[in-house]
């Protein structure tokens, strides 16, 4: 069961439901299941949408299922689809998007685990103080912060560029990141550390040889976080790129909002489908950890 | 004095030299040039050019207030507030109630548990242009919910907010609704765990109802779980962005801008940096206004408690 903190393990409370079919439970029930369809529908809405041809969808009905399936609009959003005068489709900012991802994936891990790791170990004078700018820096907005990062952008050359936008998903990650590995690395026994310390390891040794090993879990958390959290953005990228760089959200925005031609709605929902795909897929195939990872960005440890 | 015998141990902790340390202020480096140049130094940057002429470029041509005063001037502004205002009293209200009933009816060991919580949040998993563009799609007028519902017979039925002037933001809300309560949800039943059996068991002796336990017992027992997910809301609600240009572009004409859009707007396409500086500094005050308060409790309390 995916829970969210420590104190779950005993399972759900409140008084045992006494029959199965009592009208408290047909109402609970029910409820679900009306919310339930509610979540449900836009996925399946997208799913039906993107299998049906033009002409289907310009008579039909939006939620009956396809009479004829045809992959076309797929095909056509991943490799035909227009935003402006490239035709090349969604295709690009999928690389796009991957040539970020990683990068920055990587990048906001290693400097958050090493600052959580200093902030909890090796405590130095001030380093309180960072700490609480960082935490409370979560909160400002980004629009105060985004003219002045384009200039010092502008400053190292990076404006427009992938390794800028890498920079920039590995500041705003900090944050959480610093926090989600501070609190991890606080938890584990003092002793440890200590007993490290007096057999004359140093930062690095008790980093790479202790630490380390026993937080994969939390930086399998904070890839989950930084993975769905960098593909969604959305801000971000259509600030600091440009066209070519353009990650794959703002394509498919650049895709399905143009003004121009004939709106064709199964290649929109296919596109959206296909951009929203990577986050769904991680989403289903972590259930728990997924749950953990935004419990760990929600609640403060 | 005990100046002599200074335990390694302690010494690690706190250090008292330059060099005490030095690898950990090494590695920390990223931390604090982010902290100082990014976070403080940005931010104070913009406030500070918020007080300037600057239109296509930065220039330190002091105008005091003026932007302030051409702000709360522009009708495009004073609408943005207005739709948030609605946006977010909604959204506060809704996702609140919706999370906490979910979370409620979750928490009553009900079947199929994990399945549908892992309906709930899964939209939380999706990008906000994601979100926006399928609601775009359901609620579009000629071919979505609108048409499906009048060809079944129902010729007069009219479901088009996002077309509607007045009813825009609804049409927006729900969609940020069902992004947005999964989450809010998760947070609830994470503190409705937390609470101990015995207050059940001993609301049951006492002849309290399920409802009346919740209402009078729980609720008052999870505020700090409300409190964390109102400031999640507001935080959230304030940076509403992606999901009106994806799902609306702010239209129709200008009946669901945000303040987000407005400084984007004015900073990158309207070329009028001042006006872009003067409002997102606007949008910093309404986060402090939210989070002082909110420290006070959290932290303020604590200290004394």
């Amino acid at each position: 069961m995916a829970d969210l903190s420590a104190n779950t393990a005993s399972g759900p409370r409140g008084p045992k439901p006494k029959r199965t079919f009592s009208r408290t439970n047909i109402f609970l029930y029910g409820t679900l299941l009306l919310v339930a369809f509610y979540y449900l529908l836009p996925l399946y809405v997208m799913i039906v949408t993107s299998l049906k041809g033009m002409p289907e969808i310009r008579m039909g009905n939006v939620f009956g299922p396809p009479v004829e399936v045809t992959f076309e609009p797929w095909v056509k959003a991943w490799s035909e689809a227009c935003t402006g005068i490239n035709c090349d489709g969604l295709s690009r900012g999928f690389g796009n998007s991957v040539r970020i991802l990683l990068p920055s994936v990587f990048m906001s891990i290693v400097i958050a685990s090493i600052n959580g790791y200093a902030l909890s170990n090796w405590k130095f004078k001030g380093s309180e103080v960072f700490f609480t700018i960082l935490i409370v820096g979560a909160f400002i907005p980004y629009q105060t912060m985004l003219y002045p990062i384009v200039i010092l952008l502008r400053e190292i050359g990076l404006m427009g560029s992938i390794g800028g936008l890498v920079l920039v998903h590995t500041v705003f990650g900090m944050p959480i990141l610093t926090l989600l590995f501070r609190n991890y690395f606080a938890s584990v026994p003092e002793e440890l550390f200590k007993a490290a310390r007096v057999d004359g390891a140093g930062f690095w040794q008790i980093y790479f040889q202790i630490m380390l090993p026993m937080a994969l879990p939390i930086f399998v958390v904070a890839i989950i976080l930084q993975v769905t959290g960098i593909w969604n953005d959305f801000l971000f990228g259509v600030i600091y790129t440009k066209p070519a760089t353009y990650p794959m959200t703002v394509q498919l925005n650049n895709i399905v909002n143009s003004v121009q031609g004939v709106k064709e709605y199964n290649v929109n929902m296919a596109a959206t489908l296909l951009t929203g795909l990577v986050p769904l897929v991680i989403y289903f195939a972590s259930g728990k950890l997924f749950v953990r990872g935004i419990a760990a960005g929600a609640v403060k440890g | 004095m005990t100046v002599i015998s200074d335990p390694p141990s302690k010494s690690a902790k706190r250090p008292n030299r330059l060099f005490r340390n030095i690898m950990a202020k090494i590695a920390s480096i990223p931390m604090v040039v982010t902290a100082l140049v990014v976070f403080v130094g940005c931010t104070a940057w913009t406030i500070t050019y918020s007080f300037t002429g600057s239109r296509m470029l930065p220039k330190t041509k002091w105008v005091g207030l003026d932007q302030y005063d051409r702000l709360w001037d522009t009708d495009r502004w004073i609408i943005s507030i207005k739709n948030l205002a609605i946006y977010g009293a909604c959204s506060m209200i809704l996702t609140l109630f919706l999370g906490f009933c979910l979370a409620a009816c979750l928490d009553r060991k009900i079947r199929f548990e994990s399945a549908f919580r892992t309906i709930f949040l899964y939209p939380f998993a999706l990008s906000f242009v994601v979100t926006g563009l399928v609601w775009q799609w359901i609620l579009n007028p000629d071919f979505g919910l609108q048409s499906v519902v009048r060809n079944w017979g129902w010729e007069s039925f009219t479901f088009n907010p996002l077309n509607d002037p007045d009813t825009v933001m609804y049409g927006l809300l729900i969609a940020g609704l069902w992004q947005g309560t999964g989450l809010i949800m998760c947070i609830m039943l994470a503190g409705l765990r937390g609470i101990d059996d015995d207050i059940w068991k001993a609301a049951k002796v006492d002849g309290i109802g399920t409802i009346k336990t919740y209402v009078v017992v729980v609720i008052p027992m999870m505020r700090p779980v409300f409190i964390t997910s109102l400031v999640l809301i507001a935080a959230g609600i304030i940076k509403l962005y992606d999901l009106v240009v994806a799902q609306t572009g702010g239209g129709p004409g200008l009946s669901s801008e945000v303040p987000a859009k407005y400084v984007i707007e004015y900073m990158f396409r309207a070329q009028n940096l001042g006006q872009g500086f003067a409002a997102s500094t606007m949008m910093l005050c309404s986060v402090v206004v939210i989070l002082i308060p909110w420290a006070y409790l959290e932290f303020g309390g604590r200290k004394r408690g």
